[in-house]
């Protein structure tokens, strides 16, 4: 009796010590991509849903697993960050601008792995910036809110203030000025902290002010607080715009369009490269040239859309791409043309 | 007329940004009047909200949502009332342990059972207390400023508002009409004598303690599933401490608390409202300032207006039957 309990501890022994041991090596051989999501959150419906939809695409395509986190507040950024990359996983994919000043002190701690950010600038020979042409999409949509428009007043909601969202704001006036120069525009931002990314009370009530003041087209550039302003305008009965993701469907028949940011196909791009061997590093832009940006057509918006206004924003589409409108760009020098 | 109909507007969602703080502020001031301090208003508002989202998605009957989030909220309340008053542990400790026990299990649950990252699945119209119309609403709407004001601004809102505001006589009614009352008042200011007299402090306390997850649930319910659709990771954002702030400015007093509560709404609706507006003689304020006006002027108020407020005297303290 006692033998046999002796050798079951003894087995045990050697099978828990066989399998630490596979761990460790599991843990040393692998050099899975890694992809580090911002404070909206994974599921936003919007950015970060984005980000991980591009993960996930590479995933399918590959077979192989990759590695993510949802960060929990904004002290968290450089641990992670670390945690990661001396854990081997290369390349590591970050979404969004606050993680610029994290990453330009761990980068170069860390020579040998590949990091790639989205929608920030970070100059460091292993670092791939990733920046979008958001004015572009922005203008698109923004033309289209202006066609839509019966009252000649449309609103903007914000997320975090901060320049990249102006930098849709500035798009959007850019684009619904061209097609109609005395339009109205109502300019709102859901906050200056990051819990502005997921604020949907305060988002939608901003929306409701704009909808009270006539505004009956509302472009939510706002993540996770976006879902309150689609809400709010579906409740009214008013048309709303969604960001970076398809949010068509959220509200079908009321979300006039999305405003589509690639990020999925950013950050599958990224995957591939750094584990195929094919990384640069370096600017990325992507804008409607080549596909990263652009507006949300399907099932859920087609009848909003007339062929008139499809074929309006083709054509400005179109005149962007060939350089004969030239859309300004916010952050370049912190003022807009318009609005 | 413009002016007067975004004066309207202003004071419409002055109404809806209330209802919250004014449930979880008279929640508040059940619980602390009968000598049980509440920290946890917070955290037991949270778990409601999550409560109510997930059967109101579950089931997509509002009411069945709005009896879960009470519920929850009563379930909540239970623990505080067992660890504050049976085993007469540190009060502000048992609110706490509630609010951190509340942000963890919400997104946990939420994010096992959706999979959407702790947020539930955005809900269907059955499933949401939509505004309802009073009657004659309709016809009254072109009759100038009485109309603005009975059709916009009283009318509109959804069944939990009234719910709300007509909460607010009836508490005073309550704790100032009733036998109950007495004994709850009287529970917080000198629990031995309402001992002496033959009443058992344990019950009062725990009655009080209970109607206050009553009421946090409702508040909870009305944030998910009245003024939004659907429950999001930490959608209280602090309002729980605020009702608290204004129950203490409102000197644990009913109507006061109303007062209190309308005056951070009107803020807070001010503070949404005045973004992108021009002003006359200023101009177009940064967002920043007026996003920091509602906290100046409650540092100004609780500064220097309200005077000094005292609690009831028993407050904090368990109650030890025999030394």
């Amino acid at each position: 009796m006692k033998s046999i309990k002796k050798r079951a501890i003894k087995m045990a022994t050697l099978i828990s010590s066989v399998a630490v041991g596979a761990l460790f090596a599991a843990g040393a051989a692998l050099a899975e991509p890694a992809i580090i999501y911002d404070l909206g959150g994974k599921f936003d419906k919007s950015f970060n849903e984005s980000a991980y939809n591009g993960a996930v695409g590479w995933s399918k395509k590959t077979g192989k697993s990759f590695r993510e986190i949802e960060l929990a507040n904004d002290a968290q950024r450089e641990q992670v960050l670390r945690k990661f990359a001396s854990s081997g996983a290369n390349p590591v994919v970050m979404a969004g601008f606050s993680w610029a000043a994290a990453l330009s002190k761990v980068a170069p701690e860390f020579p040998d792995t590949n990091f790639a950010l989205i929608d920030m600038v970070v100059d460091e020979p292993n670092v791939r910036s990733v920046v979008f042409n958001e004015h572009e999409g922005s203008y698109l949509v923004g033309a289209l809110a202006a066609m839509k428009s019966k009252t000649g007043k449309i609103g903007f909601v914000g997320g975090m203030d901060i320049p990249l969202i102006h930098k849709f704001y500035c798009g959007y006036a850019q684009g619904a000025v061209a097609i109609n120069p005395d339009i109205e525009l109502f300019e709102n931002y859901t906050g200056t902290t990051p819990a502005a990314w997921n604020d949907p009370v305060t988002a939608g009530e901003l929306a409701k002010a704009a909808i009270n003041r006539g505004a009956d087209v509302i472009y939510a550039a706002a993540g996770g607080s976006g879902l309150g302003v689609l809400q709010a305008a579906a409740d009214a009965g008013v048309y709303s715009i969604g960001v970076d993701s398809n949010q068509n469907y959220l509200q079908p028949g009321s979300v006039l369009t999305s405003m589509l940011k690639r990020v999925d196909v950013a950050v599958e791009k990224a995957f591939e490269d750094g584990t195929s061997g094919n990384w640069s590093s370096g600017i990325n832009v992507m804008g409607l040239a080549n596909d990263g940006v652009g507006w949300a057509l399907d099932e859920y918006n087609k009848d909003l859309i007339t062929d008139e206004m499809k074929a309006k924003a083709d054509e400005l589409a179109a005149k962007i791409i060939s350089g004969e409108i030239v859309v300004h760009d916010y952050t370049t020098d912190s003022t807009c043309p318009v609005g | 007329m413009d002016l007067f109909n975004n004066i309207i507007f202003l004071l419409d969602s002055m109404v809806r940004l209330t209802v919250p703080l004014l449930l979880a502020a008279l929640a508040g001031l059940y619980s602390e009047r009968s000598g049980v301090f509440d920290i946890g208003l917070e955290g037991k508002m949270l778990a409601g909200a999550f409560g109510a989202a997930v059967v109101a998605y579950l089931t997509g009957n509002m009411w069945l949502g709005m009896f879960a989030g009470i519920i929850i909220g009563i379930a909540m309340a239970l623990i505080h009332a067992i660890a504050s008053i049976t085993f007469r542990g540190n009060q502000i400790i048992a609110g706490v342990a509630i609010n951190f026990l509340a942000a963890g299990l919400t997104v946990f649950l939420g994010q096992s059972w959706f999979k959407q990252g702790g947020r539930t699945p955005a809900l269907p119209d059955g499933a949401r207390f939509l505004s309802i119309d009073l009657p004659f609403a309709e016809q009254l709407k072109d009759v100038p400023f009485i109309g603005g004001i009975y059709s916009e601004l009283i009318s509109g809102h959804n069944i939990i508002v009234y719910i709300a505001f007509l909460l607010v006589p009836f508490t005073y009614w309550l704790l100032y009409k009733t036998r109950f009352g007495l004994r709850l008042r009287a529970t917080g200011e000198n629990p031995k004598a309402v001992d002496t007299a033959g009443v058992n402090v344990i019950w009062i306390r725990y009655k009080a303690v209970l109607i206050c997850g009553m009421l946090t649930g409702l508040s909870g319910a009305y944030l998910s599933i009245a003024l939004s659709a659907g429950f999001g990771n930490n959608m209280t954002a602090g309002m729980g401490f605020i009702a608290l702030a204004a129950l203490i400015f409102a000197k644990w007093r009913p109507f006061y608390v109303l007062y209190a509560t309308l005056l951070f709404g009107f803020l807070n609706a001010l503070q949404i409202r005045l973004q992108g507006v021009e002003l006359p003689v200023i101009g177009e304020v940064p967002v920043q300032a007026i996003q920091a006006l509602p906290y100046i002027l409650t540092v100004v108020l609780l500064a220097g207006f309200i005077g000094k407020a005292v609690g009831p005297k028993a407050g904090g303290i368990p109650y030890v039957k025999e030394r």
